[in-house]
């Protein structure tokens, strides 16, 4: 088995505890939710943190709640298999629920968390190794070396933001709420990135995701999340595509987004799809036409690399399968997309 | 006479025609039970190698190259000695005698010696306190490399002399070659109606047991050495283990533990092996070395990429007329068990249908990635895949059902193959009878809605080999019985159960020939000081060769309690009959004891009781240089109908289920039978489907973890149905033969097959990606089209 750095791991109970230890121990110390990506990337040495600081005791963090303005108020510590079984989860972010229905397998979702996956770090099939294996190529940009293999001369990681949850969060317009030794701030999910595969979020160091908010949804809500692996279960996404569609009383589509993710440091909001939606009715043929058309847009706009395991130019031809996949099965209130 | 003819046809185990006894009139056997580890399995009771802790035990951890292909020019241990807690560090000077399971072909070394051939080859080893420390230490430790050219690709290797990757081998990097031919293929194939002449390639994949390998040494004050490893073989690693560390082999016991899957890649000694009993010997305490995922990915022995070349013909009915192949084998860096592998890739091909004339010439060559060795199937997966594609497409040609092909093809049973194999009892007919059955073939092949489709093939495999892999006439299985006062007989086997069940096999043997309880018989396997020699678990021989020597020892043991009863009773021998844990007279049915009572009156009567039993096989194979290899003395067949589903759009094959028809000869336990097919069918699906064991462009494994080397989850696995064929063997326990590895192959050329059926493309290039799948559509849209085009063309003329 691969041995774990030693490292010092403390368990507050109260979130003024873990800000505060966080806020001593300054950039060696870590934030740990479920552990289930944390501990592989520290077996692997990408992180040799000396403190790590434990979110598990914090009961506040936990739990899913409707606030008083219709908003779903999930704790990041909130597991992904309850996420996913939420009903509130289930009826006012059905992409949401999707999505991290189909995260990894069903132990790790037991284990892992809704705000560790939204935090993720990128993946890379040159990163994401042991020391060994990152030492006999000669390790990569993004953590000990300078080189990229993905792009050849490239001055920009382009490891791939490979959380599931994160695009279903982007259609829902989430917001998340952070607190620190400097305060709370909130910011919407879509201002969270960068596009750096080194670091792929902005954030200072000790600010812990408290809740993740969903603002509330008409009745004309309908989303979906598909998403591409190679196994039925455990496997990250090759692709992943959330899909949003509103509609109005006459099943017209008012507004619709799609996120995909799995491509590059960012996930990807695709342009131009509410202007091709618009006005539809989901079960008449011009939308199922214009369908295609949003189909061809998000394959002209997505341009997968050779970061993440799979052959890319694949990847590639998936876009537009699952984007219209995901459309119909958002339309037709089911999903996910998944071919098990 | 000597121990080999003592066990050819009319053994002594048969006084009843196998076919006599219907499994009802068996107590045990034909039974469904439970395997007699399945409870300490379950509950985590089990004992397995990295279960042990010893006072004072040292942990072990070995550095690897990160070079491909170098010269090893200096090893530095001055700073790792150093740390607080390093007991000893040793490099390839410590153990230069170099091994390999096959004894003509020895080029590896614990350690390197002079060279590193792949990335993740051991270099040195360290014993510390604990792991943590052994890890640091590696770290400490300086090489200097001399980089050389990497070979990554077969036939650069085939045509590039230097660097040579063995420089003692002569013929630059081939590692073995084997022309041989039978009749005259050539004027056969002249003569044909149809001809076939096609590529086929099989990529490589690994075991992925699920226990990684890990090794555990003593070494005593009296120059004692004990090594406990998860392998499958336990004889081969004490000679190598006396080979290398040159002790006398009675100065060396080797233990195999509770083990947790093998496949194959756990038949070579390994370099842990060595390291933790020569560490053990330098440092005088107990040393572990457990390996980490990624170190068995580097291990591998598995699965051989080939590159395939098929020519065959048949008549205009169908009848095969020759075959002539040509292989390119990719073989990683060392030997392993290559030499065989390479005779496999042609001697295992012909059966079930008789070949009129046949010639292959296979080459097999070194290259700078992890060995290959054995994986189940060993040597005769990939041309099984290639053939039975083939096969498909003379049918396809021919109008022919593929069933039907194969039916009009069919060799016969009590037979010799084109290449001087014998084959005794052969139940293919029936094994194509119950899949076309179980499957609805007739009614559904090529009647399914477009994107579905039915696909068949069929195989054959050995059950054992002739010959053990060192020459040598003494028996290849050995028993030993203990009978106690308790009335508990315990069996002591050489034989390494591997989770297949072998240990099982031994107690039913010895409930069902003793008339015992099942919970009467204990197993103690695989213990070198302890159990009588068998050669291991390789080839599918141990139900067949343990199994006829489990027989033999119970039926000269049954004579002395038989006539000890008689003797107390004062009746004929033949009355008395030992069921279920009691003695009875067949003829007086108030007369009754138990079978404790029986041990008592026969350890009175004879003293001291035990018995011994063995089993060799009789003289086999073919009359010519590598005509022994391949030879077996039973063969298993099998047939396997896939049914598939393609998504067009997305190119992903999805298999529904299969029926798996296996002619097993007798299923001594049903059950354990079963799971062996579906297992296989598993395994060899998933070659097909997702596994891929392969390097990137830097010659790094392209991902060693269960992450990315996707074994298929419960979610990929279709629905298997096992359709057991029992067509008795003359030669086997009971009649049985195998049941490990034969169900495995027909099941990737099926799923080409359905796949054809299914969209009409012909998949001959493993893996079965997507993206190969929606190539091929697309290729054939292109050709589609310019069909219609031409057909306008003409038209128009
Ligand atoms: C085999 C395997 C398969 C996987 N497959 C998938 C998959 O298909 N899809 C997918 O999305 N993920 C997958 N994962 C990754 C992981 O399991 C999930 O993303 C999970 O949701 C992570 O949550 P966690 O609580 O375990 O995070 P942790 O590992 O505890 O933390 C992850 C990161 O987030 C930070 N963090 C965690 N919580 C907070 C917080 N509240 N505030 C600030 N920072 C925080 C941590 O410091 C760390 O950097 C897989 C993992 C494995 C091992
Ligand atoms: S994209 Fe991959 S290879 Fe390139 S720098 Fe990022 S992690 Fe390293």
């Amino acid at each position: 088995m691969l041995r774990l750095p030693k490292f010092e791991l403390r368990t507050p109970t109260t979130l003024e505890q873990a800000i505060e230890w966080l806020e001593e121990a300054g950039p060696s110390a870590l934030i740990v939710a479920g552990g289930t990506d944390l501990v592989p990337n520290m077996k692997h040495e990408l992180f040799t943190p000396e403190l790590v600081v434990s979110l598990a005791g914090i009961a506040e963090l936990r739990g899913i709640r409707r606030d008083h303005d219709g908003a779903l108020s999930i704790g990041a510590m909130t597991s992904l298999e309850e996420v996913a079984a939420n009903e509130l989860v289930r009826a006012q972010a059905p992409a949401l629920a999707q999505a991290c229905s189909l995260v990894a397998g069903p132990q790790l979702r037991s284990m892992g968390t809704l705000g560790g996956n939204v935090m993720l770090d990128t993946r890379c099939q040159w990163y994401n190794q042991t020391y060994f294996w990152r030492q006999a190529l000669g390790f990569c940009m993004k953590k000990d070396g300078s080189l990229c293999h993905v792009v050849a001369g490239g001055k920009n990681c382009v490891a791939a933001a490979s959380n599931d949850s994160a695009p279903a969060l982007m259609t829902l317009g989430a917001n998340l709420e952070f607190e620190s030794a400097k305060g709370a701030r909130e910011t919407p999910i879509d201002e969270l990135w960068l596009a750096d595969g080194i670091r792929n979020k902005k954030l200072e160091h000790g600010e812990i995701l408290t809740r993740i908010r969903v603002p509330p949804v008409g009745t004309g809500h309908r989303g979906a999340y598909g998403k591409l692996r190679d196994r039925g279960s455990i496997d990250f996404p090759l692709l992943g595509v959330a899909v949003r569609l509103d509609l109005d009383s006459a099943q017209r589509v008012e507004h619709a987004d799609i996120v995909i993710t799995a491509l590059a440091a960012q996930p990807k909001r695709i342009s131009k799809v509410v202007e091709t939606l618009r006005g539809l009715e989901v079960e008449s043929p011009e939308f199922a036409s214009a369908c295609e058309t949003v189909a061809a847009l998000a394959h002209k706009q997505c341009r997968p690399l050779p970061n993440i395991p799979g052959d890319h130019d694949y990847r590639r031809e998936m876009v537009p399968v699952y984007v219209r996949r995901t459309l119909a099965a958002a339309a037709a209130r089911s999903g996910p997309v998944h071919h098990v | 006479m000597s121990a080999r003819d003592l066990h050819g046809p009319g053994a002594p185990w048969g006084p009843e025609a196998p076919g006599a006894k219907a499994n009802a009139d068996f107590g045990v056997v034909g039974k469904a039970h439970r395997k007699i580890d399945g409870l300490a399995k379950a509950t985590g009771a089990a004992v397995y190698t990295d279960d042990l802790q010893l006072p004072g035990m040292l942990h072990a951890k070995t550095l690897r190259s990160p070079h491909a292909h170098a010269r090893v020019k200096r090893v530095d241990f001055t700073k790792a000695l150093a740390l607080p807690g390093v007991h000893a560090a040793i490099g390839g000077d410590s153990m230069p005698i170099k091994y390999g399971v096959i004894p003509w072909t020895p080029d590896e070394n614990a350690l390197a010696v002079d060279k590193v051939r792949f990335i993740g080859d051991p270099v040195a080893a360290v014993a510390a306190l604990d792991e943590d420390t052994a890890n640091a230490a590696l770290k400490l430790i300086e090489v200097e490399y001399e980089v050389l050219h990497a070979y990554f690709d077969p036939r650069e290797a085939l045509a590039r002399t230097a660097p040579a990757i063995h420089e003692s081998k002569k013929g630059g990097n081939v590692s073995k070659s084997v022309q041989l031919d039978f009749g005259d293929v050539d004027s056969a194939l002249s003569q044909a109606a149809v001809v076939v002449e096609d590529d086929y390639t099989f990529h490589g994949t690994t075991h992925a047991p699920i226990e990684p390998h890990c090794a555990v040494a003593t070494y005593s004050a009296d120059g004692l050495l004990t090594l406990w490893s998860a392998t499958q073989i336990t004889h081969y690693v004490h000679r190598a283990l006396s080979r290398v560390l040159e002790l006398p082999p009675h100065k060396i016991r080797v233990i195999q533990p509770c083990l947790g899957g093998a496949f194959g890649g756990k038949s070579d000694p390994f370099s842990l092996e060595f390291c933790v009993s020569k560490l053990a010997m330098l440092t005088g305490r107990p040393v572990k070395m457990l390996w980490t995922r990624e170190e068995v990915f580097y291990a591998h022995r598995g699965r051989h990429p080939m590159q395939m070349h098929y020519r065959s013909g048949a008549t205009a009915d169908g009848k095969l007329l020759g075959v002539d192949a040509k292989i390119l084998i990719d073989g990683g860096s060392y030997s392993s068990f290559g030499l065989v592998t390479t005779y496999y890739s042609g001697q295992l091909l012909t059966g079930p249908y008789h070949f009129p004339s046949y010639r292959f010439d296979s080459t097999r060559v070194f290259t700078n990635k992890p060995p290959c060795g054995p994986k189940r199937g060993h040597g005769s997966v990939q041309p099984r895949f290639a053939f039975e594609i083939q096969l498909d497409q003379l049918a396809e040609k021919l109008g022919l059902d593929p069933l039907e092909i194969r039916r009009r093809n069919f060799q016969g049973d009590f037979t010799r193959t084109v290449n001087g194999q014998r084959i005794t009892s052969n139940g293919f007919l029936q094994c194509l009878d119950e899949v076309e059955r179980a499957s609805d073939w007739r009614a559904r092949k090529g009647k399914l809605p477009f994107g579905r489709g039915l696909g068949v093939a069929g195989s054959m495999y050995i059950s054992g080999t002739n010959y053990p892999v060192y020459p040598n006439e003494m028996p290849q299985a050995g028993v030993q019985l203990k009978v106690d006062r308790s009335g508990l007989v315990t069996v002591f086997t050489g034989g390494n159960d591997i989770g297949q069940g072998s240990n099982s096999l031994c107690a039913y043997i010895v409930a069902e020939e003793l008339g015992l309880k099942l919970d009467q018989v204990r197993v103690v396997a695989a213990d070198t000081d302890l159990c009588p020699v068998d050669l291991g678990a390789y080839s599918s021989r141990v139900t067949f060769m343990v199994g006829n020597a489990t027989i033999d020892a119970c039926r000269k043991l049954r004579e002395q309690l038989v006539a000890a009863v008689a003797a107390k009773w004062e009746c004929a021998a033949g009355r008395v009959r030992f069921i279920d844990g009691l003695v009875v007279d067949l003829e007086d049915v108030s007369r009754s004891m138990s079978t404790m009572e029986a041990f008592q009156l026969a350890e009175t009567k004879f003293d001291t009781l035990g018995a011994t039993g063995s089993y060799n096989t009789p003289t086999l194979g073919g009359d010519y240089r590598g005509g022994t290899i391949g030879a077996s003395p039973a063969y298993s067949f099998t047939a396997h109908v896939v049914e598939c589903e393609v998504d067009v759009e997305t190119g992903r094959i999805t298999v529904e289920r299969v029926w798996i028809a296996h002619d097993c000869g007798r299923a001594i336990n049903p059950m354990i039978v079963a799971g062996q097919m579906e297992g296989s069918a598993y395994m060899g699906l998933a070659e097909a489907v997702l596994e891929d064991h392969d390097i990137n462009r830097f010659g790094l494994h392209k991902g060693p973890s269960l992450l990315d080397y996707r074994i298929p989850t419960s979610l990929d696995t279709p629905e298997f149905h096992a359709l057991i064929v029992e067509s008795l063997d003359p030669e086997g326990p009971y009649g049985a033969k195998e049941a490990g590895e034969g169900p495995l192959h027909p099941s990737l050329p099926a799923l080409s097959n359905a796949v054809y059926d299914a969209v009409g493309i012909r998949l001959k290039h493993l893996p079965f990606t997507p993206a190969k799948v929606l190539a091929a559509l697309r290729e054939q849209r292109a050709a589609a089209k310019q069909e219609s085009t031409g057909a306008l063309a003409r038209g128009a003329r």
